[in-house]
């Protein structure tokens, strides 16, 4: 919807500063965007364009490969169910009905007070602890019917500040430091 | 196939796999004396030799065997990704299938392109790109000639095994006003993704999604606008990219087609161009090593279709009569013209006879103009430029390079316009060389350019100062052997201030060579076969001058509108109020068409044959592929009817006979041409002395520059083109801007000593301060509106009018 | 019964619940490795982890050292830490970088000094939002410390880390297409050859690429050096390593093992592993070494995990994910849900894989679905053949082949995604045809033959 605010802006050129080549700052800037609006809007991806010295088409090609780039708006919750083999194999399948029964809404549907979007989503790298969802990238292990229930109304509650909107990937940042690796590219830094 | 032919003269073992080569690579196989650097790789059984560091699929296509492809083009940096050139190779460590289009060709090598498991991997790649293809081969454009098409005939698997449901998308949606993008058809090649980032430099369009999902397009509501997409209609292998203006217009088995150069400007790029009955209906980029590598601008492809556009060309001989143009038969028209002419002659002499123009001309026809001039209008009045150019001396006279030579220069010092703009396919090489490093960029420019992002140095200068930045750079000039790119950088400036920029290259730096930019159509060949002013005679600034102050009693105007090309629009248009009687020699109307006399049409490009010279002097053929409409002819016959009617006799009756005279009869004109050296023996201008006012505090120093889509007639007469050119924009430097309380985007009025008008204005630090850029020839009020031709700069003020 | 009497090297922090804070890490040797390769040359340094044979734990298994020396002779160079984790079954670098994101840090940096680099890139994951803000507040710490960043230990040597966040494509940890990533661009691989890494890598630079779980195991190494790293695992496979233990089984989890000695029958039956086969059933197949893998079965339970056998069988140890499939598992069902991945997860580049997956996944989904039709079982036979062309790792059923064609497999495509597709729909097709049969003789009517337009 909006391009980067002031405060992104400032975030955006001590991200682009950490790396050699501008361009390199593309993923972790749409995810910026993406904190901002909850979603990745076109003026966004115009304004990443500029900043890292590119088209707005490379942005967009670049964006629309990636899973977690929303080009449209979704639930403020987004809830993904791995029903990858492992989860399979303890029932995700089954969750992720109940998950459908539970919200109302089909995969891929928004809730609609925007609440929730459900996705089936691929391995997560949380197979010894099956089935698993994630809601904005955190993860919810051993899911059972009621337990995925439980969460929905505390979340729904506003209990869970654990749990940011998304967009909010990591609530931990690397911290801006001076990058002085240009200097060292002869190879015998000491 | 005779047996002594299978037998390896290196007395290698015979196989019996050498049973199965083709024929010609039988032929190709006789007697290999091994290259000095060569690679001895065993294909298919024999012996070739590749390259140090050749690709596998370009030694295999040079020894005769052709390995299908698709992603995989000679221009283009490989991508290995269609898989469709998957042979065997065994490099030590058993047979694997490879892709040529990757695989380096290394000593010893073995590879089979045509063994059972390379068939059944082209067969499986063919039948993976129908899976989802729509196999609507009937109604597609690329029907008959589609690379897809002929490989599944060649390689495919015969039948599709594929029950369920195909991927369906969109018809086709538009990537620019140009070009067409049909999804479904789309095989993901990534030529056209290349072209445009590598090539191009216009990343405009971009793989989107992944995986099966994957498609090629644009971001929302920011379209390919690139001088360069009808190159990737040419370059996709399947009927998914379209031209707009191709599209539906033929089949390709029912197209006849004949080997030119495009005369669109001077870079000369080699086309094939295509017809259909009496009209034209394409033109192809034709890969000419040493000029175009395949490629062409959108302009120079597309504008057939003002030649097309009968409503606009002028196709019978007009006569003024009681005020009124009226068609008549040639005979009418020629003693009219004669008459004119002879008049003017009788009462002032030939000098007071003018002839403007001739880019437009093939050099036969520039040829014949100039014999006409000469010995029979015995006038030196005559220039093929419009006050835009250079000084004939300078361009014929100075050492030329090629365009070969700037792209491998040590140094490349441009002191020209915005090449892109100009010569978009010169820029083409240009920028390759520059990517990648065989040369290095040095700008001395009035204003950043399309390549200042690629220059190693930028000196911008303020109008009036080229002189001066040329003398400060040549001291960091250390290589020998520089090739300095020379046009005139902005028109808005007097031409002596870039002669004795030249100058000073030419004495200062040691084995400098110059390559021109001048971009008018066949500029080059007018002035190298006689087109420029006699001893004593008047370019065209200067007739124009003289006709307004009623010196000059007769014009021609030869293909030349100087009401839209001349910089001062002022002086044009006074320059033809006050000539006595005008010529208008043209193929499409124009307001000089509209005020003329007497009007003769002329044939137009692709109407006639003949030959044309570039930039870099090289002679390539032009064909005729059509016939002109209603009774308009080459401008040499036009010149050899004028001279009979006058009571002379150039000594042409046809073609051929101006060809022999002008030496362009040649062989060496075939295909890729001959760089034919200039013979100026004039001699060169002196330094000029020129005095610069001083620029006062309020005021900004005009820079002028062209725009590829413009108001002639090659655009403005394509409707396909037509609508392309921008609206006016006014450039300036953010620092002026602030000063002057203007914000970007916002309105200024401008004025200078012939006009005032309001345009909008752009903050751009491209233009130094004090410096203020407007296109030429693309609206009614632009830069020609300001320009005073009569001082050596002009200068202009701004004021805000919000 | 498993050893017991080994040391833990790279779970040893996972039960100390304040190991991923820089005091934690310290108070238990963090940075003590890191020390004492800066006190050695880098060349040093490389030659006590060849000396290791450290093999890579991102699924090719090739020695770290090894590869290093493989860096072309060119500056600048750089090191790319692999946290992409998302092999199907594979729960193992996001538990490192979670719990001990301080030991993936010093890892890289020995690393980097080893290579002589300019600068570390750890790609994580996009999803993993808790590994990137523990490894963020770790990389903080570690700055503010001196541990990370100029003059690094009050030394000369300096080096930046940059976390990089990934965002969601499993073809990225492809250590070609992590690069591309990692230049902001789609995450599509380079062919291999000529874009091997070490020779043309980031910015077509010299580069390392080394798995999270890789470079964790090295400043153990340089801390007690190579012998008594050797001196653990089998003759051919030096260490332990960490693999996760999912589906079937009584106690999924993820495990350090001793490499080359522990059998997978230990795996899934050891009461210190998986404890046994849930609700006792008898175990049908399992997967060894991620989705990518193809499967072994109960006659296969006593190898001991080691490549050099594995290898020959027909499958891969690969990413160390284990998933353990019992007797009520539908195989048509398992083998296409890792097939839908693929196709899924097809980054497109290459046409075999971008139409051969999902062609193969819409042919089963119409199988499952009881659509089938006989002759179903030959196209997706062939279908794999045209990506994997040649007899398919895996107990051989072409009668006069040798009983196993052994891994790796051949492919048509660019990299090994594509033939990925094929390990799963190969594996329980050979052995569970009848499954497969029986899912077609479900389909109600026979279909009439109509060509697609
Ligand atoms: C399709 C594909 C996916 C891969 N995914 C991962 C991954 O998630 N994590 C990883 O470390 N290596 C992965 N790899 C392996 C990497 O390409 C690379 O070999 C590895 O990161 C090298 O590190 P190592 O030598 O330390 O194992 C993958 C390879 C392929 C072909
Ligand atoms: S095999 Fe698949 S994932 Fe790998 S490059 Fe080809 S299309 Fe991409
Ligand atoms: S031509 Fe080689 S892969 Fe396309």
């Amino acid at each position: 919807m909006a391009r980067l605010s002031a405060n992104n802006l400032a975030t955006a050129q001590a991200i682009i500063a950490r790396y050699p080549k501008p361009r390199s700052a593309l993923v972790p800037l749409c995810h910026l965007a993406q904190e901002q609006d909850g979603y990745l809007s076109n003026d966004a991806m115009a304004h990443i364009a500029e900043l890292i010295g590119c088209t707005p088409a490379e942005v967009y090609g670049t964006a629309s490969f990636y899973e977690m780039f929303k080009l449209h708006p979704c639930g403020k919750y987004l809830v993904g169910v791995c029903t990858n083999i492992s989860c399979m194999l303890e029932g995700a399948y089954e969750l992720l009905e109940h998950c459908e029964k539970t919200l109302g809404v089909e995969v891929g549907g928004t809730t609609a007070d925007g609440m929730f979007t459900l996705e089936e989503v691929e391995c997560s790298a949380a197979c010894t602890v099956a089935p698993a969802v994630q809601v904005n990238y955190r993860y919810q292990e051993r899911v059972t019917p009621q337990s995925f229930d439980e969460l929905v109304t505390e979340l729904r509650a506003g209990r869970r500040d654990d749990i940011p909107p998304h967009g909010v990937l990591a609530k931990v940042r690397q911290a801006p430091t001076d990058r002085w690796a240009d200097s060292a590219s002869s190879g015998d830094n000491p | 196939m005779s047996d002594e032919k299978t037998v390896p003269e290196s007395g290698e073992d015979v196989t019996e796999k050498d049973n199965e080569l083709t024929q010609e690579a039988h032929e190709q196989e006789v007697a290999p004396t091994p290259p000095p650097d060569g690679v001895a790789v065993t294909l298919n059984g024999m012996q070739i030799y590749a390259d140090k560091g050749e690709l596998l699929i370009e030694a295999a296509q040079r020894h005769g065997v052709h390995i299908p492809r698709f992603c995989y083009h000679e221009r283009l940096r490989p991508v290995g990704m269609c898989r469709m050139c998957l042979v065997e190779v065994d490099t030590g460590r058993g047979a694997m299938l490879s892709p040529a289009c990757l695989v380096e060709c290394t000593p010893d090598m073995k590879v089979e392109t045509d063994s059972e498991k390379s068939r059944k991997a082209q067969d499986g790649v063919i039948e993976f790109l129908l899976v989802n293809h729509p196999l609507d081969c009937p109604v597609c454009d690329k029907g008959g000639e589609c690379p897809l098409q002929d490989n599944t005939i060649a390689f495919g698997p015969g039948e599709t095994r594929m029950v369920e449901e195909k991927r369906h998308r969109e018809k086709p949606i538009p990537l620019s006003d140009l070009v067409l993008l049909d999804r479904e058809r789309c095989i993901l090649c990534d030529r056209c993704t290349r072209f445009a980032g590598e090539v191009a430099g216009d990343p405009l369009i971009s793989f989107i999604k992944r995986g099966v999902e994957t498609e090629i397009n644009t971001f929302p509501d920011d379209p390919f606008a690139s001088y360069f997409s009808g190159n990737t209609v040419q370059l996709c292998p399947v009927g998914a990219l379209t031209s707009k203006p191709y599209r539906f217009a033929a089949r390709p088995w029912d197209l006849d087609q004949a080997e030119s150069t495009c005369m669109t400007c001077a870079v000369g790029c080699r086309i094939e161009v295509q017809s259909q009955t009496r009209e034209l209906t394409r033109y192809l980029g034709v890969d000419s090593d040493p000029v175009n590598h395949g490629w062409l601008c959108d302009k120079g492809r597309f504008s057939y279709e003002a030649v097309n556009n009968t409503a606009t060309r002028v196709t019978a001989p007009m006569v003024r009569k009681h005020g009124e143009l009226v068609e008549v038969g040639w005979g009418e028209a020629l003693a009219a013209a004669a008459k004119g002419l002879s008049d003017a002659i009788g009462r002032h002499g030939g000098g007071s006879v003018g002839i403007i123009g001739g880019s437009r001309l093939t050099n036969e026809d520039a040829f014949a103009w100039a014999k006409l001039a000469r010995d029979v209008l015995k006038t030196p009045n005559v220039d093929a430029q419009l006050d835009d150019g250079l000084p004939a001396s300078i361009v014929l006279g100075l050492p030329r390079a090629t365009i070969d030579e700037a792209c491998a220069a040590p140094v490349v010092i441009t002191l020209a316009p915005d090449i892109k703009q100009e010569l978009p396919v010169l820029y083409l090489r240009l920028r390759e060389a520059f990517l990648n490093g065989t040369s290095k960029l040095i700008e001395l420019t009035p204003a950043a350019t399309s390549l200042t992002p690629y220059a190693s140095a930028s000196h911008p200068y303020r109008p009036g100062e080229a002189g001066a930045a040329a003398a400060a750079i040549v001291e960091q000039v250390t290589d020998a052997g520089a090739v300095v790119i020379l046009g005139r950088p902005s028109t808005a400036e007097a031409a002596n201030f870039v002669t004795e920029a030249a100058l000073v290259l030419a004495a200062k730096l040691p084995g400098v060579k110059f390559l021109s930019a001048l971009r008018r159509g066949n500029v080059h060949g007018a002035l190298a076969y006689g087109l420029y002013p006699g001893a004593d005679g008047m370019d065209t600034g200067a007739m124009l001058r003289a006709s307004a102050n009623g010196k000059l009693a007769a014009l021609v105007l030869l293909g030349a509108d100087p009401a839209g090309d001349v910089p001062d629009a002022s002086l044009a248009q006074r320059g033809l109020a006050g000539a006595g009687f005008t010529i208008a020699v043209d193929s499409s109307q124009s307001s000089a068409t509209a005020r003329a006399d007497v009007v003769l049409p002329a044939a137009a490009f692709a109407e006639k044959s003949g030959t044309a010279t570039n930039i870099e002097g090289r002679v390539t053929r032009v064909a005729q592929k059509v016939t002109p409409p209603g009774v308009s002819w080459p401008d040499w016959m036009i010149a050899a009817e004028l001279a009979f009617a006058m009571g002379g006799d150039l000594g042409f009756e046809t073609i051929d006979d101006v060809a022999a005279a002008a030496g362009t009869d040649d062989e060496s004109v075939a295909g890729d041409g001959a760089v034919i050296a200039p013979t100026w023996s004039g001699a060169m201008p002196p330094t000029p002395e020129i005095n610069i006012p001083a620029a006062d505090a309020y005021s900004l120093r005009l820079v002028s520059g062209r725009m590829l889509y413009d108001d002639g007639w090659s655009v403005k007469y394509s409707p396909s083109l037509a609508n392309l050119a921008k609206p006016v924009v006014m450039r300036v430097n953010p620092r002026d801007l602030d000063r002057l309380g203007v914000a970007t985007g916002g309105q200024v009025r401008v004025s200078g000593a012939h006009a005032n008008f309001v345009v909008n204005v752009h903050a751009d630090t491209g233009v130094p301060a004090g410096s203020a850029w407007l296109p030429v020839n693309v609206a009614a009020d632009d830069a020609r509106s300001l320009i005073d031709a009569s001082g050596p700069v002009t200068d202009v003020r701004i004021e805000n009018v919000q | 019964m498993i050893r017991t009497d080994i040391p833990k090297i790279v779970s040893r922090r996972f039960d100390q619940p304040d190991a991923h804070t820089l005091d934690g890490y310290l108070r238990t040797g963090g940075y003590e490795g890191l020390r004492k390769a800066l006190a050695m040359s880098p060349d040093e340094v490389v030659e006590v982890v060849s000396g290791a044979t450290l093999q890579g734990r991102g699924g090719a298994g090739f020695p770290a050292g090894n590869k290093w020396k493989l860096l072309a002779d060119n500056f600048p160079r750089w090191i790319v830490v692999n946290g992409d984790e998302s092999e199907p079954g594979t729960h193992k670098d996001r538990t490192l970088m979670e719990r001990d994101p301080h030991m993936v840090i010093e890892g890289a940096l020995i690393t980097a000094y080893a290579c002589k680099a300019s600068q570390v890139f750890l790609y994580v994951r996009g999803e993993m939002a808790h590994a990137q803000e523990r490894i963020a507040q770790a990389l903080n710490d570690a700055y503010a410390a001196g541990y990370v960043g100029k003059n690094i230990l009050g030394g000369p040597w300096s080096m930046d880390v940059t976390l990089h966040w990934g965002a969601g494509a499993y073809i990225v940890g492809d250590e070609t297409a992590l690069l591309e990533s990692l230049e902001g661009k789609r995450g599509m691989p380079r062919p291999k050859p000529p874009f091997f890494p070490a020779a043309i890598g980031l910015y077509h630079n010299p580069t390392i690429v080394n798995n999270a779980e890789t470079l964790a195991t090295i400043p153990w190494i340089i801390d007690n050096g190579f012998e008594a790293f050797a001196a653990l695992g089998s003759e051919k496979s030096n260490g332990t390593k960490l693999i996760a233990l999912s589906g079937h089984v009584k106690k999924p989890g993820t495990y350090e093992i001793e490499c080359g000695v522990v059998t997978f029958r230990d795996v899934f039956y050891d009461p210190l592993l998986g404890g046994g086969i849930r609700d006792d059933n008898e175990l049908k197949a399992f997967i060894p070494g991620g989705g990518s893998s193809p499967w072994l079965f109960p006659e296969h339970l006593d190898m001991p995990m080691e490549a050099s056998l594995v290898g020959p069988a027909g499958a891969m140890l690969g990413s160390g994910a284990i998933v353990a499939m019992d007797e009520t598992t539908d195989m048509v069902r398992a083998a296409w849900r890792l097939v839908r991945f693929y196709a899924k997860e097809s980054c497109g580049k290459c046409t075999p894989c971008r139409e051969g997956t999902s062609w193969l996944e819409t042919i089963m989904a119409r199988i499952l679905a009881g659509h089938g039709r006989p002759q179903d079982l030959d196209l997706l036979l062939d279908v794999s053949d045209n990506i994997s062309p040649g007899p398919f790792p895996g107990p051989n059923v072409t009668p006069g082949e040798p009983a196993y064609a052994p891994f790796p497999y051949k492919k048509t495509t660019i990299c090994d995604l594509g033939p990925s597709v094929v390990s799963p729909l190969m594996s329980a097709l050979r052995r569970f045809r009848p499954e497969f049969d029986a899912y077609i003789a479900r389909n109600p009517r026979k279909l009439i033959e109509v060509a697609s337009v």
